[in-house]
């Protein structure tokens, strides 16, 4: 977006404006048996869009009320700009905040409902009403000032909401799966939209979400959720490509897993004889040597089918069990060192040559096929 | 498309055969809509005899009441004839002592009797005693009649006797509403000493909006912690509300009086601590704070229910919303939770104030003589005074005031917006 958008004016008061977070040692259980946070610590640096991506129960809807205050910590301490916020009450932390189900004042219109936290503020009726024609603007929805939000679609609905938690200026915005209730297209469309806002005003956003898509396409950082602890803090294409355990391989992206144990180490790669199966190369990431259990994680896509002789360190035999056709590309479901759930990905013009029952052979570069920890089966 | 398939004049939409799609759709639909009116036909039929048609023949009869214009038809056919006022000449009393004969024959006097008993006190017996002597009257009858008590010579009598000739009367709505007529037949206000009906009326609209206010007032609290507290405490709370609802009303208020009366419970525990003295014991029954008092808690659980139902539609994230927007805790609850409690505070009030408005047993046994409402009048006049007419003129303005709140919320909060458990 250029500086002739709406959005520009908001933009000049804010720069720099932004809240960094710490979350120190946080614990958190509700009955008194289950921690449900367990040991959170996380640096948030101010104007960063970070994500908390898991399953559900992992904790990260639990890490975010803490930090919005209604839910206090077990243990531990939140800071924000390095002041400890545990005793602040939610309505005086200044946290703009997203819900998942947009949670619009139904008695109030839309511009009430923008106003809404001005109001609270005690500022003037002209300041607010400017305020409010700009944050309307900013999510080009001015002329729906009037209306009531069971007046509104979906996304319209999304969008005030994502106005109203920003009209008041927050240097700090917490978005609590704020697009789980919209169709597929729509939440695509307003992923970046989101996306572009957190540019355009450089708060910090910390978002929540259980889809690993939407955590890809719109954070600087993930922190991948699972059982009350921060599998993985990473960049999106680090997460991607560099999964550090199995859970994180296996809930972001597609991920193809061989089970068996190290043979040798030499380096960074390690050498692992597969269950039933081959002997593969493979990079090291799981601590321990000779011995050691573990799962092999390799991306569909990072697969080559009957690659040329020599060009692939790890070329080992396959069968083509079942093609699925997906417009673009071909999945192709293979039984390789004795699993039949392996998958490759291929273009579609190379998927149209293959059969069932094609007896053929997969490689890789030992650099895309990472052994991580054993997943108990 | 084809310019033929253009031209095709299109007047009415129709089925495959021809028949139009509205009949057919009638048609096809039929046989269902059939078998669910038959089985809607029981509730119907019960609803009708017991429901409307009393209530009909409740409104029919405060305007209608034929018990002199049935037994003296020399009378009514006099009254008809002749269009002046006041006493009547000789033909007039003519016709009195032939009908006074024969409705002593009919043993039909007394009625007749008390129908002008209802608007001169004492002249049941003028009947009653006239009717006795009425076969041995000789003409000229008005001597006769005068002769036998002078008050047959007062014109006031005489014009309550015309206008109860026509079966047809206001004036049962009149006595309902403290009016009356005068001599003249203006409609005026009855002597002060005898308006008792309009200040019942007041009290008991007083009363009702009152109770309806302090339920309003104890339930929200309950209603709000049942709708919030989780579900296995909840669940029990639940049970502490519909408890007294399960037990019977009679049983409810009579505890009320073990507690409220001066040596009950209550009393007994202020004077065990010294708070008031033996003879300063509180009167907290048969008066108005012993109706207030038991009805309150009586219909505590019609304010309670509707009001739960709604609030369990809240959900908690808009008072949180509220609240990351800047709202302190009252501002979020004053702003934002309530105006959403509203359809379950409108039909909760109208509710308990409709029930409170018709309240007989509470009051009738707690309440005194300043507690009293008005439906223990319409029981009154239904059961002692035997004056249903007047009793279905009470009847009938009771219910047309519950009308016009119904239609004031309507208008006011929309109906559609009440919720109800």
């Amino acid at each position: 977006m250029n500086e002739m958008t709406p959005m520009s004016p908001v933009r000049g008061e804010r720069q720099g404006r932004a809240s960094s977070v710490r979350f120190q040692n946080v614990q958190k259980s509700y009955d008194g048996e289950i921690l449900v946070v367990k040991d959170l610590n996380l640096d948030i640096a101010s104007g960063e869009f970070l994500t908390m991506l898991g399953p559900s129960g992992s904790g990260k809807t639990t890490a975010l009320m803490m930090l919005a205050g209604f839910e206090p910590a077990t243990h531990g301490e939140i800071f924000v700009n390095d002041s400890p916020i545990n005793n602040v009450p939610p309505h005086k932390r200044g946290v703009g905040m997203v819900f998942q189900n947009y949670a619009l004042f139904p008695h109030m219109s839309v511009a009430e409902n923008l106003a809404f936290p001005l109001k609270v503020r005690k500022l003037g009726r002209g300041d607010i009403e400017a305020r409010v024609a700009r944050a309307l603007a900013m999510v080009k929805m001015e002329s729906f000032g009037g209306r009531r939000p069971v007046q509104l679609s979906g996304g319209q609905q999304q969008r005030i909401a994502v106005a109203r938690a920003l009209v008041f200026e927050p240097t700090l915005v917490l978005m609590d799966e704020p697009l789980g209730a919209l169709d597929k297209q729509l939440r695509e469309q307003m992923q970046y939209e989101i996306k572009h806002i957190h540019e355009n005003l450089g708060v910090t956003v910390v978002y929540v979400t259980h889809d690993q898509t939407e955590a890809l396409t719109m954070s600087d950082r993930i922190a991948v959720f699972n059982d009350g602890r921060i599998q993985q803090l990473s960049t999106p294409d680090r997460l991607y490509e560099k999964p550090e355990n199995s859970f994180v391989a296996q809930f972001i992206g597609e991920n193809n897993r061989l089970s068996g144990a190290i043979t040798e180490v030499a380096d960074a790669i390690c050498t692992v004889s597969v269950d039933g199966g081959p002997t593969v190369k493979a990079t090291k990431v799981v601590p321990g040597g000779r011995g050691t259990r573990t799962t092999l994680s390799i991306r569909p896509e990072r697969i080559e089918l009957a690659p040329a002789k020599g060009a692939l360190p790890v070329v080992i035999p396959g069968r083509v069990e079942e093609l699925i056709y997906l417009g673009d590309h071909v999945r192709v479901r293979m039984s390789v060192a004795g699993t039949d759930a392996f998958v490759v990905k291929v273009p579609n013009r190379v998927g149209r040559t293959l059969e069932p029952g094609h007896e053929t052979t997969v490689g890789w570069d030992p650099e895309d096929c990472r052994a991580l920890d054993e997943i108990a089966a | 498309m084809t310019d033929a398939a253009i031209e095709i004049p299109r007047y009415q939409l129709t089925a495959a055969d021809g028949t139009p799609l509205k009949l057919a759709m009638a048609r096809a639909t039929r046989r269902a809509r059939l078998r669910a009116f038959a089985l809607v036909l029981p509730l119907l039929v019960f609803v009708v005899v017991t429901f409307a048609v009393p209530i009909g023949q409740m409104l029919y009869r405060s305007v209608h009441n034929d018990q002199f214009s049935a037994h003296m038809p020399n009378l009514v056919a006099f009254f008809a004839a002749d269009e002046t006022k006041g006493v009547p000449g000789e033909e007039g009393f003519a016709a009195l002592a032939k009908d006074l004969d024969l409705s002593r024959e009919e043993r039909s006097i007394g009625e007749v009797g008390t129908r002008i008993n209802y608007e001169i006190a004492g002249t049941r017996s003028l009947f009653t005693s006239a009717g006795r002597k009425a076969s041995k009257l000789e003409p000229p009858y008005k001597e006769a009649i005068l002769a036998l008590d002078k008050q047959w010579g007062d014109p006031e009598l005489w014009n309550v006797m015309r206008r109860a000739s026509s079966p047809h009367t206001l004036s049962f709505y009149l006595a309902a509403l403290d009016l009356q007529y005068d001599k003249s037949g203006a409609i005026v206000s009855a002597p002060e000493d005898r308006r008792i009906y309009v200040p019942l009326f007041i009290r008991t609209l007083w009363l009702s909006g009152l109770i309806a206010g302090l339920c309003l007032l104890l339930g929200f609290p309950v209603a709000h912690l049942l709708a919030t507290l989780p579900l296995r405490y909840s669940n029990l709370l639940m049970i502490f509300v519909l408890l007294p609802f399960w037990t019977s009303l009679l049983v409810r208020t009579t505890s009320w009086m073990v507690l409220l009366q001066s040596q009950g419970v209550v009393n007994d525990i202020l004077v065990s601590l010294g708070i008031v003295g033996e003879s300063g014991r509180i009167q907290m029954m048969y008066n108005e704070a012993g109706t207030i008092i038991a009805m309150t808690h009586i219909l505590l659980p019609f304010m309670i229910l509707p009001l739960y139902s709604v609030m369990k539609t809240i959900p908690p994230r808009y008072y949180r919303a509220a609240l990351s927007l800047g709202a302190t805790p009252w501002t979020a609850f004053w702003k934002v939770y309530f105006p959403q409690t509203v359809p379950g505070i409108g039909a909760g009030v109208l509710l308990v104030f409709i029930l409170a408005i018709g309240y007989y047993i509470t009051p009738a046994l707690v309440g005194g003589a300043s507690g009293q409402l008005i439906s223990n009048l319409i029981a009154f006049h239904m059961q002692k005074s035997l004056n249903w007419s007047l009793a279905a003129a009470l009847a009938t303005l009771l219910l047309a005031g519950v009308i016009l709140l119904y239609w004031l919320y309507d208008r006011l909060v929309g109906i559609d917006n009440m919720k109800l458990g």
